[in-house]
């Protein structure tokens, strides 16, 4: 699908970072009118991408994660979380509800809340080469809802 | 991640302000943790009124929060849940473990 617009940020994966990543999605965002249910519905997806990121990824090392938003026609707003960590060698089971390998810190429902706060997700990664989060989010502009 | 608070006749209140998530998640959780040692209450109300953002970060604090106090013979009360951080526990399915209040 053809964008209208793109932006992409790269940033090292401190974790004081999944604020400055959600609030560039919200920003980027901000151009489709949304409501503020769909801007907090985004913003709360892109946390939990970026975080997935900075926990998983570079467990014990400091790496590169990229964000790259792009507004498609039709008023759809195309997110994408990358990283070149360490993959995730199985994505069916670690997106399943309640699994996690980050201990009692973590919910195990991040993938399952970017599912329900998206319109589309999907998932793409090798073990040792990183991984690829992509979602779509559909933004009603306000005087439509 | 701001926390304030005050504890009498047995119930410890924490108000919570500012974005719950992974980067803070870790200090918040210290921090209640360090109070509920320390007064050992029969109920803590956890007023999350002043929270601009929570992510499952915030949704693994809360339960962690509840199994602490059920441990110690003690009970949870969430109360004024913003409407971002309501969406969030219902998506985690962490509305029907805890107890939320208006």
């Amino acid at each position: 699908m053809r964008a209208i617009n793109e932006v992409r940020v790269e940033f090292p994966s401190h974790s004081g970072n999944e604020a400055f990543a959600r609030s560039c999605a919200a920003c980027f965002a901000a151009q489709l009118d949304p409501t503020l249910e769909e801007l907090g519905d985004l913003k709360t997806a892109v946390s939990e991408a970026v975080t997935n990121a900075i926990v998983h990824a570079y467990p014990d090392k400091l790496g590169t994660v990229g964000l790259k938003l792009r507004v498609l026609e039709g008023g759809v707003l195309e997110v994408t979380v990358r990283d070149r960590g360490v993959g995730i060698p199985d994505v069916a089971r670690a997106m399943e509800p309640m699994f996690t390998t980050g201990g009692d810190e973590r919910s195990g429902m991040g993938f399952s809340i970017m599912e329900s706060f998206t319109d589309g997700l999907r998932v793409r990664s090798a073990p040792g080469r990183g991984t690829t989060v992509v979602m779509l989010k559909r933004l009603s502009r306000r005087e439509e809802s | 991640m701001r926390i304030t608070g005050s504890c009498s006749g047995g119930e410890l209140k924490l108000r919570f302000s500012g974005e719950l998530d992974h980067h803070s998640a870790r200090e918040a959780m210290d921090a209640v943790s360090e109070r509920i040692d320390a007064l050992l209450p029969r109920r803590l109300t956890l007023d999350l009124s002043g929270l601009g953002f929570m992510d499952s970060s915030g949704v693994a604090l809360l339960l962690r929060t509840e199994k602490k106090m059920r441990e110690l013979d003690g009970r949870l009360v969430v109360t004024e849940v913003p409407a971002q951080s309501l969406r969030v526990l219902r998506a985690a399915g962490a509305d029907k473990r805890l107890t939320i209040r208006e």
